[in-house]
């Protein structure tokens, strides 16, 4: 079956002896090792984050650890370079996302034909995905965009055009680059899967009453994807709101900072400059913004509950 | 006619496309075969004489097999955790659902979107004072969290999939819970079991934020190896393509095996 199937579920029979009574006790404790083990692992954490934001912390200087109150956040909010931060983390995010889905949609077009080698070209689409973010970085930073040796080097040259340095004088675009050509492939499945549970015959009896393929695509197509992108957007803005390998090998979030996202400005407050307070407040303010994409996305979800998208 | 010519040169600029978007991946393999010298010629080579010398030195005069253990171990240990805990509750909440299982659900799934930067912090001083800092133990934890969430929500939509008759009519003739489980459920659902063990694999064989800021080198994966690479200069490229093309070999492979399942996978089965 292909189709968006959210929070379906099978009717419980009513229990009738006190020996099915006490079975149905058993049953509802089956999930709590796994809420257990998720509050102590993910919330809590969570809540000492929170603690810790409000304090004066360095470890390098554990000596002078008070309570502070909202102070770490009103230096994050006037410091020029957490908005600079700000900024970078939604470029990148924005344009990933956006990047991504349309060359998604056109691969997952061009994929959703009968043609030879179909399994193959889908395969070889999907291979980014799987790699490992370092590997890609790596593999990006010295066989592709290195100014000396590079692939893109060589291309260049080839033209007979200057050997650009890409990581150093676009950097933001640079990762840009990469982040799209691993994600690509995430919004192509997506797409691809929404287009096979798409009626043939809707679009068949568009095709014989004359309709052009871009009318075809915008009034039959788009519609019924509509849910398949949202559902991809939001999940892959989550991930990519979270990017932090590609940058730290690549660029290490610099020049200065032009390409630190909140991830890596995180990551460089804690552990590099072990100010504890200072990055749990900036974490904070990461939760916050992951928080906003999750409301919608749990929207989402409901409004496919009630239309009663689910036949599972 | 001219509409088959459209379909074919359609399928060619589809073909070119593939071949572009896979050539990176498809010389880094390239590369781990050839000499250091091939390696950084310039202009690049496709053509040379191929060597395995690469491959021997980075797989067993480097730390790489070391850093692959670890990876090994830190994977089947989590997965394994992650499926012990998870299927039990998505027995639960796909077949004896409550008035909160619908908010357990939604709550586990914002975990799974929680940004690791928002727990680090905490997590990283708490592993430091309980000694869980640099050991396998310490990232298995994690990975557990990281793909509870998936297992859930995953084996739920598997075990919802299995026609209510089967089950009813196991209950009628008054099996056990646990021979309901066993004989009458889980096998309807190996398929899924193990497209969710694929994917719990790949996603934990692939981490690398928490990898690198909870070790140091005893329990360093893979990831968190091949990220001491990004310094490299030119002369070591071969080696580095070896041992990057080795520790990206078996996800691979599958991922490649797994396709449809990870559309499941990546969307917590609400696509199928």
């Amino acid at each position: 079956m292909q189709n968006v199937a959210v929070l379906e579920r099978h009717e419980d029979p009513q229990p009738q002896t006190e020996d099915r009574r006490h079975l149905a006790t058993i049953r509802r404790l089956l999930p709590t090792p796994t809420i257990v083990f998720m509050i102590i692992v993910t919330q809590l954490p969570l809540l000492v984050t929170l603690a810790y934001s409000l304090e004066r912390w360095n470890l390098l200087r554990p000596d002078r650890r008070a309570f502070q109150g909202l102070s770490n956040y009103s230096k994050i909010i006037t410091d020029p370079e957490f908005w600079t931060i700000i900024r970078n983390t939604l470029v990148l995010t924005i344009s990933v996302v956006i990047l991504t889905l349309v060359a998604g949609m056109i691969l997952a077009l061009l994929l959703n034909r009968n043609f030879i080698g179909r399994g193959i070209v889908r395969t070889l689409l999907i291979t980014p995905f799987l790699l490992m973010p370092t590997v890609s970085a790596v593999l990006w930073k010295n066989v592709l965009f290195n100014p000396a040796f590079g692939l893109l080097a060589a291309l260049f040259a080839l033209l007979g055009l200057p050997r650009p340095d890409l990581l150093a004088e676009h950097p933001m675009i640079s990762v840009i680059v990469i982040v799209v050509w691993q994600w690509t492939p995430f919004m192509m499945l997506i797409l691809l899967a929404g287009l096979q549970s798409l009626a043939q015959d809707q679009v068949e009896a568009a095709q014989i009453d004359g309709g052009s393929p871009l009318a075809i695509f915008r009034h039959i197509v788009l519609p019924h994807l509509q849910r398949y992108i949202e559902l991809a957007v939001l999940m892959e803005t989550l991930f990519i709101l979270s990017v932090f390998g590609v940058i730290f090998v690549t660029t290490s979030g610099g020049p200065g900072i032009q390409t630190t996202n909140l991830s890596y400005g995180i990551y460089q407050e804690a552990f590099q400059r072990w100010d504890i307070g200072g990055a749990s407040a900036l974490g904070v303010y990461a939760i916050i913004l992951a928080n906003i994409v999750m409301m919608l996305f749990v929207r989402v979800l409901r409004r496919g509950q009630n239309n009663g998208g689910s036949s599972a | 006619m001219t509409i088959k010519w459209r379909d074919l040169s359609l399928t060619l600029l589809t073909y070119i496309i593939a071949i572009l978007i896979f050539f990176p991946i498809l010389w880094m393999v390239l590369t781990s075969f050839k000499t250091e010298a091939d390696a950084f010629a310039f202009p690049p080579q496709l053509f040379f004489e191929p060597t395995l010398n690469n491959w021997r030195t980075a797989l067993f005069d480097t730390p790489f097999l070391e850093h692959l253990i670890n990876t090994l171990i830190i994977t089947i240990g989590s997965t394994l955790l992650a499926i012990s805990f998870g299927i039990p509750a998505a027995y639960a909440l796909a077949y004896y659902p409550t008035k909160r299982s619908d908010f357990t659900l939604l709550w586990l799934m914002s975990t799974r979107m929680l940004p690791p930067v928002g727990i680090i912090i905490p997590i990283f001083i708490i592993f430091r004072d309980l000694g869980l800092r640099d050991t396998h133990l310490g990232l298995i934890i994690m990975y557990t969290a990281m793909n509870l969430p998936l297992v859930v929500w995953m084996m739920r939509s598997f075990f919802l999939d299995v026609p209510y008759e089967v089950l009813e009519a196991a209950r009628i003739d008054g099996v056990s819970l646990w021979q309901e489980f066993r004989y009458v459920a889980v096998p309807l659902v190996m398929p899924g079991l193990f497209a969710t063990l694929l994917l719990c694999m790949i996603f934990a064989w692939n981490e690398f934020f928490f990898a690198f800021n909870l070790t140091v080198t005893d329990a360093a994966p893979v990831s968190v190896y091949i990220s001491s690479f990004k310094t490299a200069e030119g002369l070591f490229w071969a080696k580095m393509s070896a041992a990057a093309t080795a520790s990206v070999l078996p996800v691979v492979i599958a991922g490649w095996f797994a396709q449809r399942q990870l559309v499941q996978g990546l969307t917590m089965g609400a696509v199928k």
